[in-house]
């Protein structure tokens, strides 16, 4: 492998670790409990055998605390990370996890609250939520705020319900029943089209035009079509443009008598800037994992947040949080809600760690986060469009898309490009999304990245197009610095293994 | 900004380096009428020391954080290693995305194969993803599964599942033309009333049932199966309690076609209810039908072994509006720290917790159940948690318990049910030491008296 | 360049066709295996359903993309290949041998007489590869 272009990272012992399933040892064990210090009654008499498992646990394994700490620690170095470098996944924003908040979360008095406690002896886990309510309205521009929804498409599914709820009660059941059609951008998220389905609706395209932005005309064509129920817009959207027509996208959504519900994974760049609530938006969700550094866990926990108009207020699920005098409680009297959404009161910890996001910045932090963000990502267009095709002239939000054009006649596509960043130390960027930019490289630096990494992601990318040019294999059976290569993807659906099994069982199986 | 690592001076130059002079001039592109042109209603920035502080004092008021607690229903106070939160707290799994990118995610990949081979052999089941929101969540998801398999409308549950599910349930199925029809509570025995089932026909997708169910009694998961398949329904079982998993007969050992539980049990933190994980598990027949991610092995050009998502054809990213789900990932760190869990307590572990948790919630059943006024009005045989029939208002009884005996006596089932005012849900775990048990003994007693 | 036999009949969903009596046998084109690229999954009616030509009747599936498949003609389903469960590459290393998909009893065999001729397949695919 060439490196000499390689400044981040330096090729480095990686240690090797099998299954925990393969480590076990009959006779090991990794816990302490103090002895039952209760009378033991005969098992006979409390759980009729019938009832009971009879497999003794065979199979869960049986390893020492020792065991546990080097397995997870020797595998945990096998995943990139935040806390390594720059994340770029384009419509993620992967950005700095404060430790202060991680502990914060982990307060006692927060931790070990049970849900179900009474309100009087929770009343600092309501203040909270109550709190942290009111900031995300103040920085929608949206009066009502539900934190229950545990992941941005499960706040999406909540926005589109709320919709639905309230355009039955507009209209009346049997006059709102034809109105079932959700209009939604060929550059949404794919949990766009989910969503508005679990919600009943019928799904139907908005195209984009060659400039990237919401096409107009065809808006306005589908909405004199009839039965419309709302459009879901990302904005800026998925392309990393901000949408400068919104205000007449939703005049002419609203004079269709439909809603607009904008999915708010982009609000990065937005936050202290501008507020969806003075767009002409009516219902959003906001992502706590993204925009408010909640930590993204290798995939969760997240938090999904929904704002609406105070139209669409009495609609948001129970129960809500309310303050009455001094006093925060739980409000099930909402005759109109949508119902639950979640047991309990939605992810709390997360809700703990967003709070202490917005308070640690205050004001002017948050808009110092936002200009910082689409600075990074304004410099990085500006850094690769010599050597990469830029599909959309308009300048970039907080995440710039490019594509594989130039690269592509040499044959080193998308995959490969992203690839090869991986030898560069970098974790790729979003690739092939959003669906409607062929070989899309979709760019998200986040205001957590320093000038140098900036300056090394820009120089690892162009050293890429040099290599595809000059050596289009090299990046094409990328990468070569990993513990593994490319897997084989198509066997593994073919035949799917999804878990461990004992050697013996395994052909019986 | 602490968190922002370059200087006023390096943004003058990146901005000059893009053609900019202010940094006002990034958002250019926005309208000037929807700008915000005031500074956010929002408190300056609080220091470390302030953040702190503020939070400590919040957290105070939560007082029912540090006092002895019987509650359970559906979050459990269960003993979890110390090792889970400082490997959970490794930067490399904490902050990691999906893994998308499986040459650089091999960590998160391999420990979720790992959970998900774990969750099957607790439910006894033959495939498990990788993780749903929670359990309440996944609960709504599997009726919506069973929809989807046998394409039949009527869907039976039993009124004995936790209120909040059911509420879920009811939220998720409210466009798809499901029916969720309840299925009674027998009186006698506290476990649902198999009375109804004879109404099963070839309309029924599936009976939803949950053991130990809200009351802590177990159901015959068994028998109702038979009943279920008989009318060519699938069987969905809901668990609430995990730890019960170390010791009661798997869902999937009963004829379960679809389990799902709530795996806060597992290590995780109370946290005011969440992030919990649910659990989601099936047979290898409908794992096509699963929502959410699912992890499998796989080998590179080398035969070196890893592991990669897999079966991504069901998902909303490629599928869009016909996808199994809308669900975009999964749980990511909180099935991670139950992975954890069940791998350290392992074999020996998990089936001494569920054997302590059963034995002192028997010891507190028949101390509470000797006491004068105090009755067990349900005879079903039962893991940790069970209801007790109060002689006066429970709500009331378990104010007076908090505030004179600082012990959080239990639920008061009042929250969710009319007509049950002098009934509470009482759970004992591991954590509940015999000195607690007799001291909620006593101040029972000394209340009711 | 795709593989278009000379003695099967095509339609501009990238099926084939292959006329036993009053039987059409019927698959996806060499064309159509190589843009969808690996095979991992084949979902197929059951024998017994019936179909009106240009409808849906069941997908394919590679690692990310999942793509429908379409009756080039009306019918019956009379016999599925089951072996595609196993091994659905069977669909891209031979999508005119064993990588069939179902047998169908036509209920208009004329309708054959509108699709494709091997020639005018090749014609059509050219001119959607530009």
């Amino acid at each position: 492998m060439d490196s000499t272009n390689i400044t981040k990272v330096t090729p480095h012992i990686s240690h090797n670790e099998h299954l925990i399933f393969e480590r076990s040892q009959e006779g090991r064990i990794g816990y302490s409990l103090p002895p039952l210090d209760v009378d033991e009654t005969p098992l006979d008499e409390l759980i009729p055998a019938e009832l009971r498992r009879d497999d003794d646990l065979e199979g869960v394994p049986e390893v020492s605390e020792v065991d546990v700490v080097r397995h997870f620690t020797r595998i945990s170095t096998w995943n990139y990370s935040i806390d390594l470098g720059m994340y770029p996944l384009g419509s993620c924003t992967m950005k700095y996890n404060s430790r202060l908040n991680e502990k914060v979360a982990r307060i006692p008095g927060f931790a070990n609250l049970h849900p179900l406690a009474p309100e009087s002896d929770s009343q600092g886990a309501l203040e909270v939520i109550y709190e942290l309510q009111e900031y995300l309205s103040e920085i929608t521009g949206l009066a009502g705020v539900t934190l229950q929804p545990a992941a941005g498409a499960h706040g999406e599914m909540t926005g589109v319900m709320m919709i639905r709820a309230f355009i039955d009660a507009r209209d009346g059941r049997e006059a709102s029943a034809k109105r079932r059609v959700m209009l939604i951008p060929d550059s949404a998220h794919g949990t766009n089209p989910a969503s508005a389905m679990l919600a009943g609706f019928t799904v139907k395209a908005i195209r984009s035009t060659s400039e990237g932005f919401t096409d107009l005309e065809h808006l306005r064509e589908m909405c004199a079509a009839g039965d419309v129920a709302g459009f879901m817009l990302t904005n800026p959207n998925t392309l990393g443009l901000f949408e400068k027509n919104i205000r007449e996208i939703c005049d002419i959504v609203h004079e269709a008598g439909g809603l607009v519900y904008m999915d708010g994974a982009n609000m990065n760049a937005l936050v202290g800037v501008a507020r969806p609530g003075d767009m002409g938006v009516d219902v959003i969700h906001l992502n706590l994992h993204k925009t408010f550094s909640t930590p993204h866990g290798g995939g969760g926990p997240g938090c999904g947040p929904c704002c609406c108009t105070k139209e669409l207020e009495p609609f948001l699920p129970v129960p809500r949080v309310v303050k009455d005098g001094d006093v925060f409680k739980l409000d099930y009297n909402r005759p109109q809600s949508i119902g639950r959404v979640k047991a309990f009161y939605g992810n709390f910890g997360m809700m703990v760690r967003a709070l202490a996001y917005i308070l640690t910045h205050g004001a002017e932090g948050l808009r110092e986060v936002t200009e910082a963000a689409v600075l990074n990502a304004r410099y990085i267009a500006e850094g690769l469009t010599s050597d990469y095709e830029k599909p959309f002239n308009a300048p970039p939000m907080h995440e710039v898309v490019f594509t594989d054009k130039r690269q592509s006649r040499k044959g080193v596509h998308t995959l490969d490009i992203a690839k090869r960043l991986i030898d560069y130390g970098f974790h790729p960027m979003t690739i092939y999304f959003p669906l409607i930019v062929q070989g899309a490289m979709l760019i998200e630096p986040t205001e957590s990245v320093g000038r140098q990494e900036l300056d090394q992601f820009i120089e690892a990318m162009r050293s890429i197009a040099r290599e595809a040019k000059e050596n289009p294999d090299l990046v094409i059976n990328a990468p070569h610095s990993t513990r593994i290569g490319r897997l084989d993807e198509a066997a593994a659906a073919r035949r799917p293994i999804l878990r461990w099994k004992p050697k013996e069982s395994a052909s019986a199986a | 900004m602490r968190y922002i690592p370059n200087s006023p001076a390096e943004r003058e130059e990146m901005l000059r380096a893009v053609g900019l002079e202010r940094a006002s001039q990034l958002f250019d592109s926005i309208p000037a009428d929807i700008r915000l042109e005031k500074p956010l209603g929002v408190p300056s920035a609080l220091s470390e020391m302030e953040l702190l502080e503020k939070f400590n004092r919040m957290a105070e008021r939560n007082r029912a954080a540090t006092r002895p607690s019987f509650l359970g229903a559906g979050a459990y106070s269960h003993y979890a290693p110390t090792i889970i939160d400082h490997l959970i707290s490794r930067s490399e799994f904490f902050t990691a995305y999906t893994p998308y990118q499986p040459e650089i995610s091999q960590g998160t990949l391999q420990a979720i194969f790992e959970f998900q081979t774990l969750v099957c052999q607790l439910t006894g089941m033959e495939v498990a993803n990788a993780s749903m929101y929670d359990g309440s969540t996944a609960l709504a998801e599997a009726v919506l599964m069973a929809e989807r398999i046998t394409r039949r409308k009527r869907v039976i549950v039993s009124s004995a599942i936790h209120p909040e599910y059911l509420a879920v349930a009811d939220t998720y199925v409210q466009h798809y033309g499901i029916e969720l029809e309840r299925l009674e509570i027998d009186e006698q025995t506290g476990r649902t009333s198999t009375e109804a089932l004879a109404s099963l026909d070839d309309k029924t997708a599936a009976v939803v049932i949950q053991s130990p169910n809200f009351f802590g009694c177990i159901e015959e998961v068994a028998a109702i199966a038979e009943r279920a398949h008989a009318a060519g329904a699938l069987l969905v079982v809901a668990v609430t309690e995990s730890a019960s998993l170390g010791l009661l007969r798997s869902p999937g050992a009963s004829g379960a076609d679809i389990v799902v539980a709530e795996g806060q049990s597992f290590g995780v933190p109370l946290s005011f209810g969440g992030p919990y994980v649910g659990l989601f598990a099936t047979r290898d027949k409908y794992a096509r039908q699963i929502p959410g991610r699912l992890v499998g092995e796989a080998y590179d050009k080398q035969g070196r072994r890893g592991f990669v998502l897999t079966l991504a054809t069901r998902e909303q990213h490629i599928r869009r509006e016909k996808a199994t789900s809308n669900i975009c990932t999964n749980e990511g760190l909180i099935a991670l720290a139950a992975t954890i869990y069940m791998e350290t307590m392992g074999r020996r572990g998990i089936e001494e917790t569920a054997r302590q948790c059963a034995q002192k919630a028997a010891y507190a059943a028949r101390r509470i159940g000797e006491l004068q006024g105090y009755t067990l009005p349900f005879s079903a045989p039962r893991f940790n948690e069970f209801v007790v029939r109060a002689p006066s208002n429970a709500d009331e009884l378990l104010s007076r318990l908090a505030s004179e005996k600082n012990i959080t006596g239990g639920l008061a089932l009042s929250r969710y049910y009319e007509g049950r005012e002098t009934d509470f849900l009482v759970c004992v775990t591991e954590t509940n030491s015999r000195a607690e048990i007799d001291a909620l003994v006593e101040g029972l007693r000394s209340i009711a008296g | 360049m795709a593989n278009v036999p000379e003695d099967l009949q095509y339609s501009k969903d990238h099926e084939w066709l292959r006329v036993e009596g009053d039987v059409a046998v019927i698959g996806i084109t060499d064309y159509a295996q190589n843009s969808l690229g690996d095979v991992v999954y084949v979902e197929l009616p059951k024998a017994g359903e019936k179909f009106e030509a240009h409808e849906s009747f069941g997908s394919v599936e590679s690692v990310k993309a999942v793509s429908e498949i379409f009756t080039p003609v009306s019918g019956e389903i009379v016999e599925v290949n089951e072996s595609l469960n196993d091994e659905p590459e069977k669909v891209n290393n031979d999508p005119y041998g064993a990588g069939w998909m179902i047998r169908m009893r036509m209920s208009s065999p004329g309708e054959v007489d509108s699709l494709l001729s091997g020639v005018e397949y090749e014609e059509f695919t050219s001119g959607e590869t530009e």
